[in-house]
């Protein structure tokens, strides 16, 4: 992966738009987190494999960056703290968030094929 | 001394489980002749430790961590290994009859004199409660003459208040590197956590030197639910 690009990362989400993709998304804190700090509130969300077709993705704002893709009419798909990104062997789009320490916070993926 | 067994059957969710609960008693066990059967029931799917800069993908993590597991299990000789094939943080999500199912299958072909899992309720993360559940209802539901001992680990912060002091405490100081080597393995998870355990080592810091040289373990008590 390398250190996110507006212009480079922009062209890579409008070559998705507007065909069935599928999408993993994921934030998270880790599953240690309340064990390490019992007062901390631990959440996070994971989808893997959704079928969508978005009309419109843009990213936005230096790095750590947004992105949002707009579903038509029907909806929204969005990621904020993108730091990274990737066009991996197999044509798919990974973006992440990685925190100071190197730890994965967040990732949006973009692929033409469901993923494994 | 560690009690000696006709065969080991250890089962957590998650490459690296093994390594810093259990190798050095995995490893013991395999030096005196024993079997051991490390059954993990995902690949670690969803590792955070991915660097910044980061050395891999999500989609990438998978593959490394597959490796490192089995590198993990050549350093500690053992040559069962099963990986189940779930996805990490889904194990909960499971049908918890087809988990069972797993367990007993396993428990069935390995046929062990020993089981050794994480102890529901004091072992933090979800698959590892999952997984733990599971075991212990397949074990449970043996004939009491024919179970295995089930000795479980447990490291949630209530663990002292809920369960007192460990049943089993191994010594493992004489295979020591090869557990050291074995948590060396998982490199993509552990290099932080090894590099300040290597730092205590150095200095003798007294508990990161019981880390490394005892394995503590809990008998499972049948009254506590999971049927
Ligand atoms: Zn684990």
């Amino acid at each position: 992966m390398e250190p996110v690009k507006i212009e480079a990362v922009q062209e890579l989400i409008n070559r998705f738009a507007n065909k069935e993709v599928y999408i993993h998304l994921e934030t998270t804190n880790g599953s240690y987190a309340s064990h390490f700090d019992e007062k901390f509130f631990n959440a996070g969300a994971f989808i893997r494999n959704a079928k969508v077709e978005y009309e419109l993705g843009k990213i936005i704002g230096d790095p750590p960056s947004r992105v949002g893709l707009k579903l038509g009419s029907l909806g929204w798909i969005y990621a904020q703290g993108i730091t990274h990104y990737e066009l991996d062997d197999h044509g798919r789009l990974l973006m992440a968030g990685h925190d100071h320490q190197g730890k994965l916070a967040v990732s949006l993926q973009i692929s033409e094929t469901p993923f494994e | 001394m560690i009690e000696k067994e006709s065969h080991v059957l250890v089962v957590f969710p998650h490459p690296d489980d093994e390594a810093f609960g259990v190798s050095g008693t995995i490893a013991s066990h395999i030096k005196s002749g024993t079997g051991v059967t490390y059954a993990c029931l995902t690949l670690g799917q969803m590792g955070r430790n991915l660097g910044n800069p980061p050395f891999a993908t999500r989609e990438s993590l998978p593959e490394i961590r597959k490796k490192e597991l089995k590198a993990a299990a050549n350093a500690m000789g053992l040559t069962d290994l099963r990986m189940m094939g779930l996805r990490d943080k889904t194990v909960e999500f499971e049908d918890d009859e087809k988990m069972v199912e797993m367990m007993q299958s396993l428990i069935t072909e390995t046929n062990p004199s020993l089981v050794i899992t994480f102890y529901p309720d004091y072992c933090v993360h979800p698959d590892h409660e999952a997984t733990a559940r599971a075991v212990v209802r397949a074990v449970h539901r043996m004939d009491e003459s024919t179970r295995p001992k089930l000795h479980c680990v447990a490291f949630a912060n209530n663990t002292g208040e809920g369960l007192g002091e460990p049943d089993v405490i191994n010594d493992v100081k004489e295979v020591m590197d090869i557990k050291l080597n074995a948590m060396r393995a998982h490199i993509s998870q552990t290099a932080w956590i090894l590099e300040d355990l290597e730092k205590r080592l150095g200095e003798n810091d007294p508990e990161a030197i019981q880390w490394v040289t005892q394995e503590r373990f809990f008998k499972y008590r049948f009254d506590q639910g999971y049927e």
